[in-house]
């Protein structure tokens, strides 16, 4: 299907001129790192910009590196990327296991996971595993760089706080204090490229404190504040995963489209917080299924 | 629109055309330059029938601008036939019958080729992720997976 929709495109090699057409077109020009959602809404007429701005050969936007204590991924990082990074795998698990269930193969090697936050859709899968560590996204223009918690990031559905004339040059990620068990669980109709109908993601630490995040059962993905405070200084039990259910309910707000019914949502969120717990409290001891394994409801 | 000069590898020969920044990869790849193997299925990077390696990954041609492939080297399963793993997958593919329409064989076969260059001894599961992205509406999953198994294995 052709595009219908006329815009030009520019492909800057250098980051000041990039920032200088971000400015000048404002929300009349979008960034082009993988594509895969973008080419879909031109397709569509969802996205009419008037530029599109190529980002892939502007400098400084690649690669995954470790630097004191916090991790950088660039904004051009591919879930591909992600997945073959072997820091990620062993210093993020969580985000590890959630870039596997991305799509498919041949998005993956493509899509990224800057693009992925940007889009902003309710069922991203990177963004419980991102609220989890408290990652932080540098947004830069040509006023200067700011950062902005991944918890302030999304402002609805499709919508982030990202001003017009500012692009994403990347994520952080700090690296968690002491030792952690985490999991990523997805709830989807079939193993294999479908989009989230539900997403938890947990982390346990040894001094019994939390942190767990969801995506899908609400019109942003989010941190579960009520829910880690129902578990905090506790042993994870049968009440205590009662407590957190409870809160859970209280904190999220699914509705029901082609993917599943609300009521479903509910009961599947209750669900996957107990089994991603479970895992993360097992892989914390050295236990449970391994990382990308099991993970799938 | 600015028109682009653009030159690309494609299946190890050098083209160079001018496309509009509006032009589809799979659109100018089928209606232009004759390579008829990436197929126009769903369109929206679902069904995995438009698939192309490019620089030696599989990727969604249907998801990028025919711009973006300047400098790049895409190959086809026209051109993959000097890939190790695409002839053989190809054979295993006959013997095994796993074609029913052969729409999404294309698509299917380059990402078994990206998953035996990356892996030459995959798991069944690795076999099923692997092709997760290419959709088989005769249903015929079966004999797909049992081909690149028995492809990988060398029987």
């Amino acid at each position: 299907m052709p595009i219908t929709a006329e815009f030009e495109y520019v492909r800057p090699r250098d980051m000041d001129e990039a920032l200088h057409v971000f400015s000048l077109y404002k929300e009349k020009a979008r960034a082009l790192a993988g594509g895969t959602d973008l080419v879909v809404h031109l397709k569509e007429g969802a996205a009419r910009p008037e530029v599109v701005v190529d980002i892939k050969s502007l400098p400084g936007l690649g690669g995954i590196a470790m630097k004191g204590g916090r991790l950088r991924i660039g904004a051009l990082v591919t879930f591909a990327g992600l997945i073959e990074s072997a820091t990620v795998k062993a210093k993020f698990p969580v985000l590890w296991e959630a870039a596997r269930t991305v799509a498919s193969t041949g998005v993956r090697n493509r899509a990224t996971l800057a693009g992925n936050i940007c889009s902003a859709v309710p069922s991203a899968d990177s963004a419980p595993a991102l609220a989890v560590y408290g990652a932080e996204v540098l947004v830069l223009s040509l006023r200067g760089e700011r950062r902005v918690p991944i918890s302030e990031w999304f402002a609805g559905p499709k919508k982030t706080v990202l001003a017009p004339g500012e692009i994403v040059t990347a994520v952080e990620l700090p690296l968690p204090a002491a030792k952690h068990g985490g999991c990523y669980m997805k709830l989807s109709r079939y193993e294999g490229e479908d989009l989230a109908q539900g997403g938890v993601a947990a982390l346990a630490f040894a001094d019994r404190t939390y942190r767990v995040a969801v995506c899908a059962l609400g019109p942003v993905p989010r941190r579960c504040p009520a829910a880690e405070a129902a578990l905090n200084g506790r042993k994870l039990d049968a009440r205590s995963l009662a407590a957190a259910k409870t809160a859970l309910l209280a904190e999220i707000s699914p509705i029901s489209d082609v993917r599943s019914s609300k009521e479903y949502r509910l009961h599947m969120a209750q669900v996957m917080l107990g089994r991603a717990l479970e895992s993360a409290v097992s892989r914390l001891f050295g236990k449970g299924p391994r990382y990308g394994e099991g993970n799938i409801a | 629109m600015k028109k682009h000069e653009i030159s690309f590898t494609l299946n190890g020969e050098k083209v160079s055309l001018e496309v509009a920044p509006n032009d589809v990869l799979l659109d100018v790849l089928r209606g232009r330059l004759g390579i008829k193997s990436p197929k126009v299925g769903c369109d929206r990077g679902d069904c995995g029938t438009c698939t192309v390696l490019m620089n030696g990954r599989t990727m969604r041609s249907c998801l990028a601008l025919a711009v973006e492939a300047d400098g790049a080297e895409i190959v086809t399963l026209e051109g993959a036939n000097t890939r190790k793993w695409t002839q053989r997958l190809q054979k295993k593919f006959h013997e095994k019958n796993a074609f029913q329409c052969g729409f999404c064989a294309p698509g299917v076969i380059l990402s078994a080729t990206e998953l035996l260059e990356k892996d030459p001894r995959p798991s069944a599961h690795d076999i099923k992720e692997a092709i997760a992205g290419n959709l088989c509406r005769c249903t015929g999953y079966e004999p797909i997976v049992a081909a690149i198994d028995e492809a990988a294995k060398g029987k």
